[in-house]
């Protein structure tokens, strides 16, 4: 096997075959292309675009926090930005991120299959995505909105910011993440290779497939109730709107019962790639694979239960609240399985701290800080008192950033060489990697102490006694950023050198890498057969780059 | 079942040579699994999307249980339980029609489908006709637009938001079956479909059942409440 590998890693050094990106270089070639890397790679593109913009409402909102009143915008602008915030990096960035753009070019590699199961259906939700998103960009430019990213009943129902159009790119947006959803589940069950049986799977594909299973049962549910949403505002069914008989709680419940689940889906494909990297970069069998793999799909079973811990201040039932509650604190379970099972891989491993590892290490820290703090927001009694403060908003960036970006930044910097063909200059990764660490602690870690003492979340104004650590956290977010920049320009730069990547630069063992880098428009010349489980690093050199 | 899958083995050949079969698959049975479980998971993301109205039903129907009563008696039970006959009978022959796809049976194959969208457009019209009446009698759905002048407890537009949001909701499936029902009613013309290649008569089959079967449920809560 090892010599075979050789064999085909040199004789692609020595001649690179027409690959995806140069098959076709047209703009018709990209626009009607049912290949799935290419759609991957036009996900990429507008998923950074986004970012880019919600990063920067990010420091904006920031820079007006610095002192307490007016610093660069006024209450009505701000309420629209952190709005816009939340709503652009939800709906556009973190749901399509992992799965949409890295899923839809490593997973059908993975399997060793030629494409997804329904090529054209996923086309069809790229520009189902570029639509719902030029919605939600219709939306900012006719006024914005203002009701924050839950668009909570009564306010949305009576405010004259532009929640209807919002709400129907979110619909919109839902049939996007639907399609790629129905998509990978097909996939996975259909065009796996010969001779790769569900526990011979890696599982970067059992995390995605979790995450489609929440995507296809969750999502209805938003769609609907965005139309419930936008009929109320407009005509009046009598559903959510107190003043014609409706229930605004009800509205929470039926957001949350989507939109608790799609917390899942934004973390659990960030677990999925962490669960590559660490083996790869510890050139060490993982531990415990069916535990991992298992323990996605419960994730994702006990993300449906567990809506109502985000209404324990509405009024609902003490009852409720305790099971709720209790329901919550499963989660840690397969979360904390997932941890110890990582840890236990590097254990005793060889590890290399290449840039995805870097990346994956201070996943395993601020994931494990985010996991922990929501366990404090699950307890009762202290979510009273920590209920909608920065405490809540520091646990979900150390969850959301923390968690999913630092794991999709990790998995672009594992599959790079892969997607483009060309390695990118490893220093300047990890500078970047220190200066997103250490801003991302000082932008939110001084939160977690913000809301302790009883700042309050999405508040314009602040009393003097908090600006001190207003002012930390404002200085983290210009490190953040600083991070950012520099990544862009060394990925950017590496675009514009030869294609020097080799077939596997990091040793890694799963079907990804057994093809040129970047690989053939059909992935494969010849149907690839299973011969060891993923994961066995015995025969595998440990990288080249 | 058992004979399709016989008939399936007997032209392992002709399945093979499938004019239909993507590139992408190996085998035009894996390409027809495939399809199936794609359509049975757009099928559950279509329950999910009317249960969000099922449950918006029963809590409003709850909180206004007298004025629910009184207004479902403004619709037309025996027009709904005709149009329950209808799409029953479409059912039946849509299934029809996917057993003489399996079958090479051609001309069976049309004559199916288009009983089937003719009981499709039968529901229509009907429909049409119960929602004109409601129409001129100010019955309309949503604060709004509900005008009705007549004696009746507070609260019945609720029932008549529900109601038109369930039925309308359904009938544009409606709408969207006949569409892609007419698509394979062509492609049958066309010879395209043999028992090695039926897959999208399946789907929409499948989808065609699940329709009449959210009908089923929404005729007994909207029409037969007391």
């Amino acid at each position: 096997m090892a010599d075979v590998l050789h064999h085909q890693i040199h004789a692609a050094s020595d001649h690179r075959e027409v690959d995806y990106l140069s098959d076709g270089r047209g703009i018709r070639d990209w626009l009607y292309t049912v290949d799935h890397k290419r759609i991957g790679v036009m996900y990429l593109f507008f998923i950074i675009l986004s970012f880019f913009v919600g990063g920067m409402l990010a420091l904006a909102i920031r820079l007006e926090l610095l002192y307490p009143g007016r610093t660069i915008m006024d209450a009505e602008t701000y309420n629209r930005v952190f709005t816009l915030h939340g709503a652009v990096m939800v709906f556009l960035f973190i749901i399509p991120s992992i799965p949409a753009a890295l899923g839809n070019f490593v997973l059908p590699l993975m399997l060793g299959a030629k494409d997804v199961a329904f090529p054209k259906l996923n086309l069809a939700s790229f520009y189902i995505y570029c639509l719902g998103a030029t919605m939600m960009i219709g939306a900012i430019i006719s006024g914005g909105v203002d009701t924050g990213w839950t668009f909570y009943t009564p306010y949305s129902t009576s405010t004259n910011g532009a929640v209807t159009l919002t709400a129907m790119g979110v619909f919109t947006l839902g049939f996007s993440s639907i399609f790629t959803g129905i998509n990978f589940i097909a996939t996975i069950h259909k065009l796996r290779a010969p001779g790769m049986g569900w526990f011979e799977m890696p599982l970067f594909v059992w995390g995605i497939y979790s995450t489609s299973v929440i995507q296809v049962l969750a999502t209805p549910v938003i769609g609907i109730t965005m139309v419930l949403l936008g009929l109320e505002r407009a005509f009046g069914i009598g559903i959510f709107d107190p003043r014609i008989g409706g229930d605004p709680v009800l509205f929470q419940h039926f957001f949350w019962f989507y939109s608790h689940p799609a917390v899942y889906i934004m973390i659990l494909p960030g677990m999925a790639i962490i669960s590559e990297v660490i083996p790869t970069f510890s050139h060490r069998t993982i531990f415990g694979y069916r535990g991992i793999a298992f323990s996605s799909v419960a994730i994702a079973l006990v993300s449906f239960i567990v809506w109502g811990h985000h209404m324990f201040t509405s009024g609902q039932s003490q009852l409720i609240n305790a099971v709720f509650s209790f329901l919550t604190f499963l989660v840690g379970i397969p979360s904390g399985i997932k941890v110890f099972n990582w840890v236990a891989t590097m254990y005793k491993g060889r590890i290399t701290l290449k840039a995805p590892m870097l990346f994956a290490i201070s996943f395993l820290l601020l994931f494990t800080i985010g996991g922990l703090t929501g366990l404090f927001l699950g307890s009762l009694s202290i979510d009273i008192h920590l209920h909608d403060t920065y405490f809540v908003v520091a646990h979900f960036h150390y969850v959301m950033m923390g968690g999913t970006v630092i794991a999709f930044l990790a998995g672009l910097h594992y599959w790079w060489p892969k997607m483009f063909g060309r390695m990118y200059n490893e220093r300047l990764a990890a500078i970047s990697c220190a200066l997103i660490f250490v801003g991302f602690n000082t932008t939110f870690l001084t939160q977690f102490v913000l809301g302790s003492r009883g700042m309050p979340r999405r508040y314009y104004n602040y009393l003097d006694q908090f600006q001190q650590l207003h002012m930390y956290s404002t200085f983290g977010s210009w490190i953040l950023g600083a991070g950012f920049f520099l990544m862009a320009g060394y990925l950017l730069a590496s675009l514009r050198g030869p294609k020097n990547a080799p077939m596997d630069p990091w040793g890694g063992t799963t079907l990804e890498w057994q093809t040129q880098s970047p690989p053939i428009t059909h992935n494969f010349h010849d149907v690839p057969v299973l011969k060891h489980a993923p994961y066995d690093y015995r025969n595998i050199p440990q990288g080249e780059a | 079942m058992s004979v399709a899958e016989n008939i399936e083995h007997g032209h392992g050949h002709a399945a093979e040579l499938s004019p239909f079969q993507q590139h992408h698959f190996a085998t035009a049975q894996q390409q027809n699994e495939a399809s199936k479980i794609g359509m049975w998971l757009f099928l559950v993301t279509e329950v999910l999307l009317f249960g969000g109205l099922f449950v918006g039903y029963g809590l409003s129907h709850a909180k206004f249980p007298e004025a629910w009563k009184s207004a479902h008696h403004h619709l037309q039970r025996e027009l709904g339980a005709l149009n329950t006959v209808v799409l029953l009978v479409s059912s039946f022959t849509m299934v029809m029609a996917v057993q003489a796809a399996k079958l090479n049976r051609r001309k069976q194959l049309i004559g199916n489908l288009w009983v089937t969208i003719i009981c499709a457009c039968i529901f229509l019209v009907v429909k049409y006709f119960e929602y004109s009446h409601k129409y001129h009698e100010g019955l309309l759905p949503f604060k709004a637009f509900y005008s009705y002048q007549g004696p009746q407890v507070p609260g019945e537009f609720h029932f008549f938001s529900f109601y038109f949001m369930m039925t309308g909701l359904h009938g544009f499936h409606i709408l969207g079956g006949i569409a892609v029902l007419l698509w394979v009613l062509k492609r049958s013309y066309a010879g395209d479909f043999t028992s090695a290649y039926y897959t999208p008569v399946d789907l929409i089959g499948l989808y065609w059942h699940l329709v009449d079967l959210i009908w089923i449920y929404l005729f007994p809560l909207l029409y037969l409440i007391s």
